[in-house]
């Protein structure tokens, strides 16, 4: 018993390195299709903040229907900005909420109520349109009292995979029906499905590599038949599953996705984005930092973009909202902004998967 | 057997068996209730888990809870905790009126607020192991039980074997910095840092070993529950030194009993009007007089002392020197209570559910000596749903503040006559 238990604690010490480290538990991979077209396109730092006010990380980004565009950042404390259509400054919203610790993702829903992904504090909060009304609370903040003697650090991975508490989760979707999909995430591998009203319905997955197991569950998204398509991160893929979580096919060819979104409007798109990463290095600027639109399906239409601090580049897009399918939203953990892409029409697209 | 058919058989009988496992966990009938989210927080201010709720004579509602962040300092030669948990006070429309004790040393964790009949303030904190009076404006602290300890342990997670040694010991185990008053049984003199530092049930010698051999069990006690402090579980602590408080009850003396606690104390503690220790009773344990996490109390007309003693799934009721005098169950793990005013009194009490499932979360409406009257209520998200309740307000038979830690949300409840 003490043997097992000692080279669990083992395991767990260096997964909990491994996470907490800078150097990332994979090598950004080079996307296999070849021959896709590039899109046209022009981007443009979007967020205009007020004078003492400064984005950090940009961690998320998402738009509601009338086009305000909400940005979750790293900053001093992890803040949650609303802008609204010409990019000019609206309000904060939940300052010093109980949740707001180490940001992750933001999504609005088709009611145009905010949810909010956590990483520090495991939980993902609803909000009203406005911001001001707290709906709904999945996951539970660690019960301080109890962490205090095992302060977490990075947290390590535990594949709890318990119902109502996450380990470091990642993003959230919704289908038609308003049933909840969380990606979950750094420490569990797994998607979970909600009902409406927050109530359990099932989760799917282990850490691994074949059908329905995920290493790091990234981002995710729905479209408007219910179907799920989840950012498998570590394993370069995206795989898609139906509505009850059955596994129905994988993309993986387009490199290793940290953001995915599905447009709106009846022909709707798969983008996704295969971001330099956050390391920065120069060896993979060449190689990643694209990111590819793609039919359902998996077709490749085309693709845009490149690594690189400048104008026109990618510094790991974290999150995008591509409500429009010409007029995507980034937000890039490195460069600290949020970039609003629009998109040409193409000359050729191209097929291929 | 065909596999649609066993698929069948198994679906029934799993239905048949959690039917009846919920008809056996609801004693008495259901009751119909109606409720409301009454409260009104600023544009840009949030509650976050609602651990404390409580009305003063006026109908004025305080709600004590964690909301912003708990803030361990780094860089610093005492590692501390700040911040955390925040007391509003609200009309009794639910219209907010103020903040009471912004930046409070001891507000971290908050447990529970109960207001006194001169309508003092008190708060509860699992935090700093404190429980603080304010007068009825809130302007100051007019009493302080328990000490916050100095600082807290930072150890990695898992730190276990070797690696978290150093830290542990630096830290001095669980909870260095502890009152060293009490708890003569439980931990040799001079060695405070040894004391604690691990969750439940960990032997007594545990605690003991760790303050020669510096912090060894303490510091690599991981995932245990952690707050030490004060006396190994069963020691009996008898100070007046606090481990993780979880409610507080007054008499018409004004003396404080205060249900201690959460940690390793297992135990109800008596203070007089003016603070002074009177007297402690209680040890972990499962025989009457003794507890396993007492998480609510309250007092009745009569003067008798009603305890929900939680991890032993039952209310045991004393008079106030601590004499046993009844105990009574079926209402699963009683956790958030309180009891009616006027002629005929009622208790209400929380079968709260576990943060980590939607089961249970009823709360039942009992007799004084436990004669269940009915239930209502179930786990869940929504109105008339409820998320692990920590709070029971009840100023009327009739009409209960329901404070819900998972939900982040007060609900005004109203039972249908």
């Amino acid at each position: 018993m003490m043997r097992r238990l000692t080279s669990c604690t083992a395991i767990a010490v260096l997964l909990a390195g491994g996470v907490i480290g800078a150097p990332r538990l994979f090598a950004q991979s080079k996307a296999k299709a070849e021959n896709v077209a590039d899109i046209p396109y022009d981007a443009a730092i979007f967020t205009k903040l007020p004078p003492g006010l400064y984005m950090g990380e940009s961690i998320g980004v998402a738009t509601n229907s009338k086009g305000h565009v909400f940005v979750y950042t790293r900053s001093g404390e992890t803040r949650l900005f609303e802008f609204d259509q010409t990019g000019a400054y609206v309000k904060e919203i939940g300052m010093g909420n109980y949740a707001m610790s180490f940001g992750h993702s933001v999504r609005v829903d088709a009611q145009d109520n905010i949810w909010v992904v956590d990483e520090g504090s495991n939980t993902i909060v609803k909000y009203s349109p406005d911001g001001n009304k707290v709906l709904l609370v999945l996951g539970r903040r660690p019960d301080p009292v109890e962490q205090v003697s095992a302060m977490p650090g990075g947290g390590g991975a535990t594949f709890a995979n318990k119902p109502y508490s996450f380990n470091r989760q990642t993003d959230v979707a919704f289908d038609p029906q308003g049933n909840i999909f969380v990606s979950d995430g750094y420490g569990d591998a797994r998607v979970v499905k909600y009902d409406k009203t927050g109530r359990f319905v099932k989760s799917v997955g282990t850490r691994g590599t074949g059908p329905l197991q995920f290493n790091t569950p990234h981002t995710i998204a729905a479209d408007a038949k219910g179907n799920v398509y989840v950012g498998d991160r570590g394993n370069a893929r995206v795989q898609v599953l139906d509505n009850d979580l059955n596994f129905k096919a994988q993309y993986d060819t387009v490199g290793n996705p940290w953001a995915i979104c599905v447009s709106n409007g009846p022909h709707q798109y798969l983008f996704v984005s295969n971001s330099w990463p956050d390391s920065a290095d120069e060896a993979n600027r060449a190689t990643t930092g694209e990111v590819y639109k793609m039919e359902l399906d998996g077709t490749i239409v085309g693709k845009f973009g490149k690594g690189g601090k400048g104008p026109k580049e990618f510094s790991t897009i974290h999150q995008m909202d591509c409500k429009n399918p010409n007029e995507i939203f980034t937000a890039e953990i490195n460069n600290w902004r949020t970039q609003k892409v629009t998109l040409h029409p193409m000359a050729t697209p191209t097929g291929g998967k | 057997m065909t596999r649609t058919f066993r698929f069948l058989v198994a679906t029934a009988a799993a239905v048949a068996c959690s039917a009846s496992l919920y008809a056996q966990q609801m004693a008495g009938p259901e009751l119909a209730f109606d409720s409301t989210d009454i409260i009104q927080m600023p544009a840009g201010q949030y509650l976050g888990e609602v651990a404390g709720v409580a009305t003063n004579s006026k109908g004025h509602i305080f709600i004590y809870t964690r909301t912003g962040h708990p803030i361990a300092t780094v860089g610093d030669s005492r590692t501390f905790y700040h911040g955390g948990s925040k007391l509003y006070e609200f009309d009794q429309a639910g219209k907010f009126v103020r903040e009471v004790g912004q930046g409070l040393y001891g507000m971290n964790a908050a447990q529970q607020v109960r207001i006194d009949p001169a309508d003092n303030i008190w708060i509860v904190d699992a935090g700093s192991s404190q429980v603080m009076r304010f007068d009825p404006d809130g302007r100051a602290v007019t009493m302080v039980f328990g000490r916050k300890p100095e600082n807290i342990t930072v150890a990695p997670r898992g730190g276990g074997p070797g690696g978290a040694g150093g830290p542990g010991a630096g830290a001095g185990g669980g909870r260095a910095g502890a009152p060293p008053a009490g708890a003569p049984g439980a931990a040799p003199a001079g060695a405070p840092g040894g004391r604690g530092g691990r969750g439940g049930g960990a032997p007594a010698g545990a605690a003991v070993a760790g303050g020669p051999q510096g912090g060894g069990p303490g510091g690599g006690a991981g995932a245990g529950a952690g707050r030490g402090g004060r006396g190994a579980p069963g020691a009996g602590a008898q100070g007046a030194g606090l481990n993780r408080p979880a409610d507080i009850a007054f008499d018409k003396q004004g003396n404080v009993y205060i249900a201690d606690g959460l940690g390793n104390n297992s135990r109800i503690s008596k203070q007089d009007k003016d603070g002074h220790f009177v007297k402690s009773w209680g040890q972990t344990g499962t025989e009457p007089g003794q507890f396993n996490k007492p998480h609510g109390i309250a007092m009745d007309n009569a003067g008798l002392l009603y305890v929900a003693d939680s991890g032993n799934k039952r209310i045991q009721v004393f008079d106030t020197d601590g004499n046993f005098k009844r105990e009574f169950g079926g209402v699963g793990i009683p956790a958030a209570m309180c009891i009616t005013p006027g002629q005929h009194q009622y208790i209400y009490v929380s079968n709260s559910n576990d943060p980590e499932t939607l089961d249970n979360g009823e709360i039942y409406k009992l007799e004084l000596d436990g004669k269940v009257v009915g239930h209502f209520g179930r786990a869940g998200h929504v109105m008339k749903e409820f998320g692990m309740v920590n709070a029971l307000d009840c100023r009327g038979e009739n009409e209960l503040l329901v404070g819900e830690m998972t939900n982040w949300r007060m609900q005004k409840v109203t039972l249908r006559k």
